[in-house]
């Protein structure tokens, strides 16, 4: 076990040095320090001298990976490539473009209202998910199930957008339950964030419930549910104790890699519920044309998919006894 | 005495978008105390529906008993409410099932599993429950059941398995086991094992036993009394001495004289042309009728009931007449036989027989000189080979030309291995392989492709080793493709056609998928994709062992005619010992990675020199009337 996670963290570091080359070759290369410049300045009336100035202010200056100006150690080291893309690898995200923040500080203090709607949504998603799709399972062939899965393939159907946007409107406007938008530390963020959770989990809900049931159906088509129900077992027993512990197995592969997410946030939700979480702030760089940070975040993103996988991994070992990672 | 069970025409159907599909269809039998009653037929005749539908298990919302009663100890279940018959299951009666690998849930412990099954029915603490849970292990005699108790279903094999599901379903008593297909999918000296075990058990028990077997050699062994089912219902009913030395069903007949076996050798086996319909399309009268060598005008169209011969009477069947031979054909209906529409059909014309050929003396065609295939065994954090697994260590084998090789053992002992190294489809670790004089250990890539066509292999499970998205001609002519890039599209075309007549099949058919085919159809394309690249040498890895006896039948018979026709060699890999008598000129013993011995069958079956063989030989269940 321990030797798994150990080897599975080596295969990670070349991975990571893979995505970081990528993503300097996505921002350096085939948008170039000029286009950057250019677009943050404004496309009309930019002289080369004024992009040149910004550039240098900036330290963009530079050639991407190899300073042919410089001699020795410093042919590689005064480059974009080291000075900008490099330290991302131990998370040193640099300073923002525009504002000249610490991305780094910036990200720390947002993750928390991220995390805030992400979890409450991630979890009650789940619950929701699983409870609705045993009982559609349960009552598989028969009318509610079909209804059910109509209701599920028009769940899916709506968009994402109609849900905040009716949501707000009924929630917010017309009954006054809920705040439209905003944040708040403390716990006066419960109320702000209630309606994001509810949007999130319902809008959810659809495919979630899909999958969990065909997960489901087909575990209670498999051989050792027929040696349940032989011993004289209810179906209650079969379908909670029988089923559910051998349908955790798919479940968690779909799960367990969201895990490290829940700091990312979500684009969507924070920027119209305005909560100055992790998601808001890519969608507020992407708007205003800072890279660096949308570099970070997209750089930040990979690493936690990679996390998510290793963590899917190592929890099969938890809920399948016939996983032994050696 | 009240029977233990009695099943009183019962009938099973299903609902399905082709029709309503009437899996069992009527059928009456009972089973005494201590009794052992086997249902008998091939697949798809409503055994296990039988049993599914005692066990008032059949699977919803489809599936539906449409009539008939089953009496327990006298008591009729049929039309209990759901929480009565709950505790009738596993209780009185309990079941076990065909696949050991997939009948146990992988994520409890054995012990749990049937402490489960304890407590359920029997109000025991979990202290209690837990003793009976290891007594049990230990009666079906698992080593150190303590240990067993806490281990999880993968740890264990598929015959361990099976004694964990006959501790489960015999742990609560039962008044009747029903055990469907109990060792079919096992090796032939643990099914000796499991049956005896059972026979044991039931004795120990006074317990009543429903099997439920396709195979006629474990039904003759181990039952008291037989039903033969076709088409959903019983056709034949009788002690089993009686109907096995007096079959009187046509089908019953054929089924006997399908099986493979030494004595046949010389001829080709008798086959039930077709294959058993779906049960949305069983014929009106007759279930047999199309298929029956003995059909009469009249077969088609009338149903035969179950007639039974009681003081030279005849009687139709009741429930009580338990020692009468019930027979359900119109052939013994005097009645019938004397009216205008009992005239025959035709015969279905009977195969010639096979001129026998003298073996010995042949040319060598393939010789195989210590062959090895060793798998890594990976450990560690950066995965460093630490030892290798000896799938096969050193084989030797000759193949004549002309005449079949069979290379038997149980599963996994390396036959499989062995056979896809000699075609070099994996490359072996060592050892050479001699074909026509050239080592084509030696060879590779395009030095290897004339050899690839000369030396060709058929595959198990003709389910899953062709393209389902590819038709049938396709399938043919890719081999021919790649192996035969001379021919022209047009020739291409021609020999698909010819080698799908050769195989038995029309022409036309070469615009089909895989799945429009039945079982024996799909082998036979497996065949023709082989035939159409013209080899010499074939291996053909249990190419029958997925397939019903009368089916198998028609293969085997298939495979033996294109032998003789084109001088083929076989290298045929099985476990099951009946073909190697009925097929092969040699035999090569396999165990653990090793040739334990070899020679021609009629040396190693009549004179065994190794422990192993004759072990093997002994387990092998025979139909033995005297």
């Amino acid at each position: 076990m321990l030797n798994y996670v150990i080897r599975r963290i080596i295969y990670a570091i070349p991975i990571i040095i893979g995505v970081n080359l990528l993503t300097a070759i996505l921002f350096f290369y085939v948008n170039t320090p000029d286009d950057m410049a250019r677009k943050i300045l404004g496309e009309k009336n930019v002289t080369p001298q004024v992009i040149e100035g910004w550039k240098r202010e900036h330290g963009y200056d530079l050639p991407l990976f190899v300073n042919e100006s410089e001699k020795g150690a410093g042919k590689v080291l005064r480059t974009i490539f080291f000075q900008k893309s490099l330290p991302l690898l131990w998370l040193n995200f640099g300073r923002s473009d525009r504002n000249n923040i610490d991305i780094r500080r910036e990200i720390r203090g947002r993750m928390w209202a991220s995390f805030a709607v992400a979890l409450p949504t991630f979890i009650i998603g789940i619950l929701v998910d699983i409870t609705f799709a045993m009982i559609i399972a349960y009552m598989r062939g028969t009318s509610l199930d079909l209804s059910g899965v109509v209701a599920c393939v028009i769940l899916m159907s709506v968009s994402t957008l109609f849900y905040i946007i009716g949501g707000q409107y009924l929630f917010g406007k017309m009954l006054r339950l809920f705040p439209i938008s905003g944040y708040s530390t403390g716990i006066h963020a419960v109320k702000f964030v209630i309606l994001p959770v509810v949007i999130g989990v319902i809008s959810g809900a659809g495919g979630g419930i899909r999958f969990y049931r065909t997960v489901f159906l087909e575990e209670l088509g498999k051989d050792y549910i027929r040696t349940a129900r032989a011993k004289g077992l209810s179906e209650g027993t079969v379908l909670f104790k029988h089923a559910l512990k051998n349908a955790m197995i798919p479940v968690l592969t779909n799960v367990v890699v969201s895990i490290p997410f829940l700091f990312y946030g979500s684009l969507l939700m924070e920027s119209f519920f305005s909560i100055p979480g992790l998601g808001s702030f890519t969608i507020d760089a992407i708007n205003a044309q800072d890279f660096a940070i949308v570099r970070a975040m997209v750089y930040l993103g990979s690493i936690l998919y990679i996390i998510g996988l290793v963590l899917t991994d190592i929890s099969y070992t938890l809920v399948d006894p016939r996983v032994r990672l050696g | 005495m009240t029977p233990v069970l009695e099943v009183k025409n019962l009938k099973t159907y299903f609902r399905t978008p082709f029709g309503l599909g009437k899996a069992v269809d009527g059928i009456s039998f009972s089973i005494g105390k201590g009794e052992t009653f086997a249902l008998v037929g091939e697949s798809g005749c409503g055994k296990s529906v039988t049993a599914l539908s005692i066990m008032q298990l059949v699977p919803g919302p489809h599936g539906f008993i449409a009539e008939g009663e089953c009496f327990l100890n006298g008591k009729e279940i049929t039309g209990l409410s759901e929480s009565e018959k709950r505790k009738i299951r596993g209780n009185n009666i309990s079941m076990i099932f065909q696949e050991p690998m997939t009948s146990l849930n992988p994520v409890f412990t054995i012990g749990e599993q049937i402490v489960e099954a304890v407590k359920l029915h029997h109000k025991k603490s979990s202290r209690e429950a837990r003793d009976i849970a290891v007594g049990m292990l230990g009666k079906v005699r698992l080593k150190s059941p303590e240990t067993l108790f806490k281990e999880y279903p993968h740890r264990l094999s598929g015959g361990m398995r099976q004694r964990v599901m006959i501790a489960m379903a015999l742990a609560c008593k039962p008044d009747l086991l029903i055990a469907d297909e109990p060792t079919t999918s096992l090796d032939v000296t643990i099914q000796r094992e499991i049956l005896n075990l059972i026979k044991e058990l039931q004795t120990e028990m006074f317990a009543s036993v429903l099997l439920i077997s396709h195979n006629l050699a474990v039904v003759f062994e181990n039952a008291n009394r037989v039903g033969v089912m076709y088409g959903g219902k019983i056709v034949e009913m009788s002690g089993t001495k009686d109907i096995f030395r007096n079959p009187m069903h046509p089908y019953t007949i054929k089924l006997l004289r399908a099986a493979p076996g030494v004595e046949k050798r010389t001829k080709p086996l008798d086959t039930i042309p077709g294959a058993v319909p779906a049960s949305v399309d069983f014929p009106a009268g007759c279930r047999f009728s199309g298929r029956c060598h003995r059909e009469m005008e009249g077969c088609a169209a009338m149903e035969p009931p179950l007639y039974g011969r009681e003081n030279s009477h005849l009687v139709t069947h009741l429930v009580t007449h338990l020692a009468a031979h019930l027979v359900a054909c119109h052939l013994y209906d005097p009645g019938f036989m004397s009216k205008p529409y009992s005239r025959p059909l035709g015969k279905i014309p009977e195969a010639a027989p096979l001129p026998a050929l003298p073996h010995k003396d042949r040319e060598t065609l393939l010789t195989v000189k210590g062959l090895k295939y060793y798998y890594p065994v990976k450990k560690g954090i950066l995965k460093k080979t630490t030892g290798y697994l000896r799938a096969v260590d050193g084989i030797d084998l000759t193949v004549r030309k002309g005449s079949t090789l069979a290379l038997v053992g149980e599963s996994g002992c390396g036959k499989t291995t062995a056979g896809k190294a000699i075609l070099k489809l994996i490359e072996p670790t060592e050892g050479n392989v001699i074909f026509k004089g050239c080592d084509i250990t030696r060879l590779s890539g395009r030095g290897l492709l004339p050899y690839r066509s000369l030396m060709q292999i058929i595959f198990q499970d003709p389910y899953s080793s062709l393209d389902p998205r590819m038709m049938a001609g396709d399938i043919i002519e890719e081999g021919l493709k790649s192996l035969k890039p001379g021919l022209g599209k047009k020739s291409r075309k021609e020999r698909v056609s010819r080698v799908l007549d050769m195989v038995g099949l029309t022409p036309d058919m070469r615009n089909r998928y895989p799945h429009e085919f039945s079982g024996g159809q799909r082998q036979r394309i497996g065949i023709a994709r082989v035939l159409a690249v013209e080899p010499e040498f074939i291996v053909c890895d249990e190419a029958t062992s997925s397939l019903d006896v009368s089916v198998q039948a028609q293969i085997l018979n298939l495979l033996k005619s294109i032998q003789q026709d084109f001088g083929l060699s076989f290298l045929f890999i099985t476990h099951d010992l009946s073909i190697v008598e009925y097929m092969a000129d040699e035999v090569a013993v396999m165990y653990d990675g090793k040739i334990v011995e070899s020679g021609t069958v009629e040396e190693i079956f009549t004179n065994p020199k190794e422990e192993y063989t004759k072990r093997l030989l002994l387990a092998v269940p025979r139909i033995e009337v005297a």
